[in-house]
């Protein structure tokens, strides 16, 4: 079930922002935070189904390029009207300069 | 009949009072919260209403802010479908149409804005305006495969049914009186994107020219131009433009001026008696207290939310910079601040045709950022823009224009 996916090269992503990857039908957010770490969420926003990577990234909190939403990337938690149900997030790893996701 | 104990009293149940009878219980307010609306529904958004309420499957449902049963479970009494005949400042209540009166702690006006009627068009099923989520049903009926549709004003609104009327498969004119489509608020560079747009989708756009009259009769609309032309269409749409409901607060006695006039916190020459969203003027502090009334969405949200606050004593000021978006067919355009408030523009190419235009003040000031392009592909430098322009930020005019200059990067300094 749960396979790791290769997404970018961790190079591919700036700090303190994010990218959009699409994989079969789904696509997903990936993050990279200021203190350079790597993040993913469901790649759209669950008050509209807009893609988040479009968005603003500050700190934590990926705002979506619509209607300001709001989620803390980290944690999928909505943070602000009119987002209100969270996002789901998935584990990623960086192996020789390569970002994985495990979208199970 | 004595009034009803009504707490914190909300007239107007779009955007802005839905937000800001939410805030009320967010803010951890315990009392009585009343939302009054003048439609049958809950609460509900009206971006959609000229897009995805147009275009999407065959039963739309209205996207709703919150339910029925989310408002009762807050202690919210919404009550639907009950327009307000008047404000009685000295009991401090509101009079129902049904002759109810509730009497109000403090009271919010967001009574949003209607369109703008054309005098010379006869009331008739074939001529339609659009503000309601019942009126976008009626419209989507007209607009379906072959049916020929005349939209009157280039404006957002006209834009966006144009582009939904051409999805649905209908054909269309579009009649603007000015020389330009989208001339308020919007800069060349950028409507000369749009009007291609529209030409490139099929819609006939008719420029500069005056409508002389207009007649309906239960199959057609006619309409006839300054110029002798006249177009026939099964049914027209007017969208030129809105115009805030102030006859409560006119008729209590409140100051209006273009709008429910009020202070940086949204307070009316009555203390008690706020003001937000579409309904009201309200000075910009960022332009110096330039006084203002906004149609955005965003600015219904924000002031209701500021608007709750301040209902429960928080005394403070609205902010914010106006930032609205737009969808064009696959293109969408984003605006941060008043480009009028700009000398001279600065032009930053984001490659797939996207664009921002950065407008600066005479003194270097970035004032305002208007762009454009495929997708929301120009949304994050709007949006790092709003926040350079609520900062007064002067960025260097020359690196502006290169995009590799991170706007982000100046918010740090």
């Amino acid at each position: 079930m749960s396979e790791w996916i290769e997404a970018c090269s961790a190079d591919e992503i700036d700090e303190e922002d994010v990218i959009r990857f699409d994989h079969g039908n789904r696509t997903f957010a990936v993050y990279r935070s200021p203190d350079n770490e790597y993040f993913a969420t469901d790649g759209l926003c669950t008050h509209e189904r807009v893609h988040l990577a479009d968005g603003l990234v500050m700190d934590d909190i990926i705002e979506c390029p619509k209607h300001n939403g709001r989620f803390n990337y980290k944690t999928g938690a909505a943070r602000g009207a009119p987002a209100c149900v969270n996002l789901s997030t998935y584990p990623v790893r960086v192996e020789a300069g390569k970002v994985y996701l495990q979208i199970g | 009949m004595t009034a009803v104990d009504a707490g914190m009293v909300i007239v107007g149940a779009g955007e802005c009072g839905a937000r800001a009878a939410l805030a009320l219980r967010e803010g951890g307010y315990q009392g009585r919260v009343t939302l009054v609306g003048g439609e049958p529904h809950p609460p509900y958004e009206r971006p959609p209403l000229s897009k995805d309420a147009m275009t999407g499957d065959d039963q739309p449902s209205p996207r709703v802010i919150a339910s029925f049963e989310q408002l009762a479970d807050l202690r919210i009494a919404f009550l639907a479908g009950s327009p307000v005949t008047a404000i009685d400042r000295e009991a401090r209540s509101v009079v129902l149409a049904d002759g109810r009166s509730l009497s109000y702690e403090r009271l919010l006006l967001a009574t949003g804005s209607s369109p703008r009627r054309l005098a010379i068009a006869p009331a008739s099923p074939r001529i339609a305006y659009l503000r309601t989520f019942d009126d976008a049903l009626a419209l989507r009926e007209q607009m379906t495969p072959g049916r020929r549709v005349t939209i009157v004003g280039g404006g957002f609104i006209g834009l966006e049914l144009a582009a939904s009327a051409r999805r649905r498969g209908a054909e269309v004119t579009l009649i603007e009186a000015q020389e330009r489509i989208l001339k308020r608020g919007v800069p060349e560079a950028v409507t000369e994107i749009v009007h291609k747009l529209h030409a490139g989708n099929g819609v006939e756009v008719v420029l500069g020219i005056a409508i002389v009259s207009v007649e309906a009769d239960n199959a057609r609309v006619r309409i006839a131009l300054a110029d002798g032309r006249a177009i026939e269409a099964d049914s027209t749409v007017i969208g030129i433009g809105a115009i805030p409901e102030t006859g409560l607060a006119a008729a209590a006695g409140l100051a209006v001026d273009n709008g429910v006039a009020v202070d940086a916190r949204l307070r009316s020459s009555d203390p008690d008696i706020l003001a937000a969203g579409d309904c009201c003027s309200f000075p910009l502090a960022v332009y110096g207290g330039r006084r203002v009334r906004l149609e955005a969405w965003r600015n219904a949200q924000e002031q209701g939310l500021l608007a709750a606050r301040n209902m429960l004593g928080a005394g403070e000021n609205y902010a914010s910079v106006p930032w609205f978006w737009s969808d064009q067919y696959e293109m969408s355009l984003h605006i941060a601040g008043l480009a009028d408030e700009g000398v001279t523009t600065v032009r930053r190419d984001l490659g797939n045709g996207a664009f921002v235009l950065f407008h600066l003040a005479d003194d270097g000031r970035l004032v305002a950022a208007s762009g454009i392009g495929p997708g929301n592909s120009v949304a994050r430098e709007v949006r790092l823009a709003e926040m350079l322009i609520a900062r007064r930020a002067m960025p260097d005019r020359a690196r502006l224009a290169l995009s590799d200059y991170r706007l982000k990067s100046l918010l740090a300094a």
